[in-house]
C-alpha cells in the first residue's frame, strides 16, 4: 500500500488524503512543500525541478521502506512533483497514517528529513529580476553560475 | 569496456552535456570516471569528490565498475 512517485502533474492533495485513510487508520499526518516567494534575500517567482527519474524513485521506495520499518502499521505516500512550479504549488506532498497519532506524525518527519538529504532532485530558481540559479543547500556557492 | 556516464543540473551545464560514455581499462573504480570528466572541457568546475552513483543507487568512489555500468555523478540535492 505504501508508496513512492514522480510526477510532472501537480499533485492532487484529497486523492493523496483519500487514499492513504482507513477505518483502522485514526491518525493521518499531512506534509507539503510548496514553492516560497523569497530565498535567501531574493524574490522568487518559479522554480523548475529535474531529477535522476529512476534513482529518485528507488531512493524514495527505499526510505518509504525504512520508514515503515521503524514505525510499524504506518501506511506512506510520498510524492514529489518535477517540471516548472510557480510560488504557492506543492513540490512534495507526504501522507502517512496509523492506527494512532505518534508514528504517523514521526514517519512523515523521517521521510522529509531523508528525502532533503539522499534524493536525487535538483532545483534551479528563477528570480523576479529575470535571473536564475542551481540551488545547493549544502551552503557551498553555486559550482556554475547561470 | 565503456560505462554511460550521466550528469545533472549544474554538473549537464558544466559539461555542456547530460550523458556520455567513455571507455576505460577493466577494473576501474568509480572515482577513475570522476578523473576522466573533470579533465574534459568545463569538467574543472566539479568537485574532485562529489556524490556517486552506480546504477542508481549511492556507491563510494572505490567501488569498482564494469562494462555496461550507468556511472551518475550527482550534484548537492535539493528536492523538498
Amino acid at each position: 500500500m505504501s508508496a513512492a512517485r514522480l510526477t510532472s502533474e501537480p499533485v492532487d492533495v484529497a486523492t493523496l488524503i483519500r487514499d492513504v485513510t482507513a477505518d483502522d487508520r485514526g491518525a493521518v499526518s499531512l506534509f507539503l512543500g510548496t514553492v516560497r516567494n523569497s530565498n535567501e534575500g531574493r524574490d522568487v517567482n518559479g522554480i523548475d525541478y529535474s531529477a535522476y527519474d529512476a534513482m529518485a524513485v528507488a531512493e524514495m521506495n527505499r526510505i518509504v521502506d525504512e520508514a515503515t520499518q521503524r514505525f510499524e502499521g504506518v501506511t506512506i505516500l510520498l510524492t514529489h512533483r518535477t517540471g516548472t512550479l510557480r510560488v504557492g504549488d506543492v513540490s512534495v506532498a507526504i501522507a502517512c497514517a496509523h492506527a494512532h497519532r505518534s508514528p504517523a506524525l514521526d514517519a512523515n518527519r523521517y521521510v522529509i528529513e531523508q528525502l532533503k538529504r539522499r534524493v536525487p532532485i535538483w532545483k534551479r530558481e528563477h528570480y523576479l529580476d529575470g535571473t536564475s540559479e542551481w540551488v545547493d543547500p549544502s551552503g557551498r556557492p553555486a559550482e556554475v553560475a547561470q | 569496456m565503456t560505462v554511460r556516464v550521466l550528469l545533472f543540473a549544474s554538473y549537464a551545464d558544466a559539461l555542456g552535456q547530460s550523458e556520455l560514455t567513455l571507455d576505460l581499462a577493466e577494473g576501474s573504480r568509480v572515482a577513475d570516471v570522476v578523473t576522466r570528466v573533470r579533465e574534459m572541457a568545463g569538467g574543472r568546475t566539479l568537485p574532485p569528490s562529489p556524490l556517486l552513483a552506480v546504477n542508481a543507487t549511492y556507491a563510494s568512489p572505490g567501488a569498482v565498475i564494469r562494462g555496461g555500468d550507468e556511472v551518475a555523478i550527482i550534484p548537492p540535492v535539493a528536492g523538498g
